[in-house]
């Protein structure tokens, strides 16, 4: 028999902030996390805007040897994880808990600036020798074994890489493992550290990152901004979570996938629609009970009227009656860990009835012309709310929640 | 006009889109010419390493047709001649 799967600990490492306090404080103030690059010189880019996890600060959390073992990115998700597990009241080493309990993580580009430091050191300064650690902080399963190392879990637990829906892939199986009895708890989200040199330089020539903010829907729209941090979500039946008498932050009720076979980077809203109505199907819900959405929504020219398509396709007349904002425009896009710091927002706001906004809309683009949120968040009794990831390559991630009853 | 720079231009085109030249003419439309999204970025990426130039966004993205691309490149060649403006004492 499948299992109700609820949401019981959260936890975010981000341009708005290391907590779920300041995190749900900034999106519901609308205020923004993107400001002038920091890490690099004015001039080194074309860009100049993004919304890095700035007020992390590695010794915080790590002594000297531990932050060596471990790239910004696993960084930024173990320490997610742990603010997910502490407000969970779990306890991995208690019993076979850890034995029951799997680990999905998502992330784009694993640790990149660790192998961006090596080829500079090599190609630039004709240093060969190489930090020896370069490999075990490189890996893309970087966060999700230090979160099994320092929680002692042992159940199923790997890494999940599909560009920017590698967390909304990783989020929807772990929820299909609790839900199926295969474990007993899940810790699932995604990480990412995007500010290195060279990776930045790569998305720079892709042409798709705004030269001034983030401006999802809005006509003036100019692309997308960047950001890094983390979310986690600690998953369990609701059952078990009722008995412990732990807070419930949410219901996961359905996930859906599809791919576009389309084309490399441009999207598809058929690819897009069907991956809504499977995570619809697979909840067993009609779209009239969604009132949210947490759009994909990056600023692009071409992502932006393509998910306005998608969901007018998949929602018909109830598109118009659906509240649809991109917190992007306020933590940026944050690569593989988007749809987890997105899921974070749809549970914060399912739990407050209270809509974040999207930030710094100016223009309405009739090729857009669902309801926005603009600029102010708004108070609503949404029951059902859905976040959506949509990946270069035509990968679509989907993923359906309802608020805690 | 077919001059140097012309030549130069539809050259990198043709090379970027693994394409003969005598497909490219300065009529061709991007679209008679099976160009993309993500063809013209790596169209862009050749000229500016081609010409020394850098082509900025605003602009590349409302060209459509190889005379369109020729006269941007021009303009940023003949900028680049012409070098900053002298400072002042």
């Amino acid at each position: 028999m499948e299992r109700r799967v609820v949401v019981t600990g959260l936890g975010v490492v981000s341009a708005l902030g290391n907590s779920e306090e300041d995190f749900w404080n900034s999106l519901k103030e609308g205020r923004s996390g993107i400001q002038p690059v920091a890490c690099f010189p004015e001039g080194t880019l074309r860009f100049p805007n993004a919304a890095e996890a700035r007020t992390f600060n590695s010794e915080d959390h790590f002594d000297a040897k531990e932050a060596g073992f471990l790239d910004r990115f696993a960084q930024y998700g173990a320490v997610a994880a742990r603010q997910a597990v502490a407000g969970s009241g779990l306890d991995f080493k208690t019993g076979t808990l850890g034995e029951q309990t799997a680990i999905v993580t998502g992330s784009c580009i694993g640790g990149k600036a660790t192998e961006d430091e090596g080829y500079f050191q090599l190609y630039s300064r004709n240093n060969t020798r190489f930090n020896p650690l370069t490999i075990p902080r490189a890996m893309a399963n970087g966060a999700a074994s230090r979160i099994s190392l320092e929680f002692g879990i042992t159940g199923p637990t790997y890494t999940v890489a599909t560009a920017c829906s590698s967390s909304n892939h990783a989020l929807g199986q772990a929820y299909w493992m609790v839900r199926s009895g295969l474990v007993e708890t899940a810790i699932a989200g995604g990480s990412e550290a995007v500010f290195s040199l060279g990776l930045l330089k790569a998305w720079e020539a892709m042409r798709v990152v705004s030269p001034d903010t983030c401006k999802p829907f809005s006509k003036n729209r100019k692309g997308l901004v960047l950001g890094d941090g983390a979310a986690m979500l600690v998953l369990e039946p609701l059952d078990a979570a009722k008995a412990r008498g732990a807070h419930i932050y949410g219901e996961v009720i359905g996930f859906g996938m599809s791919s576009d076979a389309h084309h490399i980077t441009q999207p598809s809203s058929e690819g897009a629609a069907r991956a809504m109505r499977s995570a619809l199907k697979d909840s067993g819900l009609a779209p009239e009970a969604v009132g949210y959405i947490n759009a994909h929504g990056t600023g692009t020219t071409a992502n932006d009227c393509t998910e306005t398509a998608a969901i007018r396709s998949v929602f018909g007349s109830h598109a118009d009656k659906l509240l649809v904002s991109s917190t992007k425009s306020m933590h940026g896009h944050t690569l593989g860990a988007a749809g987890a710091i997105e899921a974070a927002a749809t549970l914060l706001a399912l739990q407050h009835r209270v809509i974040p906004p999207t930030a710094n809309y100016e223009e309405p683009d009739p090729d857009c012309d669902l309801d926005v949120v603009p600029n102010v968040a708004r108070t609503a009794q949404v029951e059902v709310a859905m976040s959506n990831s949509f990946a270069f390559g035509g990968l679509n991630a989907v993923v359906l929640f309802r608020r805690a009853s | 006009m077919s001059d140097e720079l012309t030549q130069r231009v539809i050259k990198v085109m043709a090379a970027t889109q693994h394409q003969p030249v005598e497909k490219f003419s300065l009529e061709s439309t991007f679209e008679e010419l099976n160009i993309d999204s993500l063809d013209g970025i790596n169209i862009l990426f050749a000229l500016e390493n081609e010409f020394d130039i850098n082509i900025p966004d605003e602009g590349a993205k409302q060209i459509r047709t190889v005379h369109e691309m020729v006269d941007g490149v021009r303009k940023l060649v003949e900028a680049k001649a012409a070098g900053p403006a002298p400072a002042t004492v």
